[in-house]
């Protein structure tokens, strides 16, 4: 059984994470083209090494972030998202 | 010593041919580089020459031949797909793994076994029909069949109503087909070899030189070499190696495991599937029973096994078959398939010019070998991509024109 640490719960069974894919700065949606946008939606970094990604433990719905290395199966650490998001964003 | 033995030892046919010579020196230059020496690379490259009469063709692999997802597939064939796309793209690939063996004189023990996709959900049931429909309408012998028939032509399935997902139909493809995977790719390897192609195993690319967005060479471990072409078909490692080209892709890399149960005697003809179960199974011509499930729930570049997956797999296997629970596994193992958005694979141009791209293969690989390899050899060869794989371009992100393929096994939808 592979352990993650959730932020608010501790260690907990793998099984109950979700995986939520690689940290990425949106692109403004109004000034986007259809091509940033279609890269921002599709296009993957797929980078082989340590990643930061968003995660889920879904039993709480709690959201945050891990760094992860993504060859060698190691979940170097991880934290809440306000680490990195720390203001309100506002989508008009 | 018997006299009889001696006749062996003194005649020419013995031990047999090699099927391919030691490996030589790299030539300082190529028409066309094919990076990966698996089954599509092979197959491309046996195409190029065969077809096309392109025989300066190097076939590079970082490991020994065929050693990736071509060896770790669950060896199943089919052409059962939802998209008008995907059906007649995978119908080429059934005709012609069917003329195979006799082309290669090779036997692939190639096995028609029909092929059950079934259905506990009212939603699946739904799925099936229109799969069947599609596949009709394209001349694909595929069927909606019901519990009886079902229970008919495969007596070893629980049928119960008992069960956590009872069975409530499924879509029965006559031509669901198995094959012995390597040698498929040794048959196209030798078919290559034979026609003056070039495989270099043990040869890690390292990059590529780029002028003016066009190829001109590849560096490698042994040396840079100059290429009019480069096709990339490396499963797996694909943004890794488009990476050294200077694109990306919509490609994931995520692990698909698998395993087999002991030998025993032949009890199970038909490849059985069931997509909210998330396992296929089918009986190797060795008495195994080759089992598969679900990709694993996040990316990640290794081949390694997980307890989690087991025991999924398992039980669900146990609903099906209920008798089998004495049996013991008998190995395991991983490959690292490629996950697009859509779940169909990406195949031809990409922004590097001359570098030709055969990848997004998912779970879907393995069957494709010899339509991707025609076909990705047609369009090396005149620069033009064939209709036939038109829609799978990587362009088609760009323009919100995915091929949104739901017959695609082990994932979920």
């Amino acid at each position: 059984m592979k352990i993650m640490k959730c932020p608010m719960n501790g260690p907990r069974n793998i099984s109950e994470f979700v995986w939520g894919g690689e940290v990425r700065e949106m692109p403004d949606p109004t000034a986007a083209s259809d091509h940033e946008w279609a890269e921002y939606v599709f296009i993957e970094n797929n980078t082989k090494g340590v990643v930061r990604e968003w995660w889920m433990h879904a039993p709480t719905s709690y959201w945050f972030i891990a760094e992860r290395n993504t060859e060698t199966d190691e979940i170097v650490r991880t934290y809440p998202a306000t680490e990195l998001y720390n203001s309100r964003r506002e989508f008009k | 010593m018997p006299f009889g033995l001696l006749k062996y030892a003194l005649s020419k046919q013995y031990p047999g041919e090699r099927h391919f010579p030691a490996r030589k020196e790299l030539r300082p230059s190529y028409d066309v580089v094919i990076v990966g020496g698996g089954g599509h690379g092979l197959a491309a490259a046996y195409y190029l020459a065969r077809d096309w009469n392109i025989t300066n063709v190097a076939v590079l692999d970082k490991g020994y031949l065929a050693g990736g997802n071509t060896a770790r597939n669950t060896a199943i064939i089919r052409s059962n797909y939802l998209t008008p796309e995907g059906v007649r793209f995978y119908d080429e690939s059934v005709r012609l793994y069917r003329d195979l063996a006799n082309e290669f004189d090779y036997n692939l023990m190639y096995s028609e076994r029909g092929h059950f996709t079934l259905a506990h959900t009212d939603a699946a049931m739904r799925t099936a029909r229109w799969r069947a429909e599609v596949n009709k309408h394209l001349g694909v012998r595929s069927e909606l069949v019901y519990p009886d028939e079902i229970a008919r032509i495969c007596p070893q399935l629980n049928m119960s109503r008992d069960v956590r997902y009872p069975i409530l139909g499924a879509l029965y493809h006559y031509p669901g087909a198995i094959a012995r995977h390597d040698a498929v790719a040794w048959g196209y390897a030798r078919g290559a070899h034979r026609r003056g192609v070039e495989i270099h195993t043990h040869t890690e690319v390292t990059g590529f030189d780029v002028d003016n967005g066009r190829v001109s060479a590849v560096r490698t471990n042994r040396g840079t070499i100059k290429c009019g072409k480069v096709l990339q078909a490396v499963a797996g490692m694909t943004s890794v190696v488009a990476g050294m080209a200077g694109f990306k892709l919509p490609i994931r890399t995520i692990p698909l495991q698998a395993c087999v149960t002991e030998p025993v005697k032949p009890f199970l003809d038909p490849i059985i599937v069931s997509g909210s179960l998330h396992v296929y199974v089918s009986q190797s011509a060795r008495g195994e029973l080759v089992m598969g499930g679900s990709v694993d729930p996040y990316s990640l570049y290794n081949t390694r096994s997980t307890l989690d997956f087991k025991e999924e797999l398992i039980m669900h296997m146990l609903e099906l078959f209920p008798f089998i629970g004495r049996m013991r596994m008998l190995r395991q193992w991983a490959g690292m398939a490629d996950m697009t958005p859509d779940f169909s694979p990406v195949m031809g141009e990409t922004p590097v010019q001359n570098y030709y791209i055969d990848a997004g293969w998912g779970t879907w690989g393995f069957k494709a070998t010899p339509v991707c390899g025609k076909r990705m050899a047609e369009t090396v060869a005149t620069g033009k991509v064939p209709d036939l794989i038109a829609p799978f371009a990587l362009e088609r992100f760009y323009g919100f024109a995915q091929v949104g393929e739901k017959g695609a096994a082990s994932v979920g939808h």
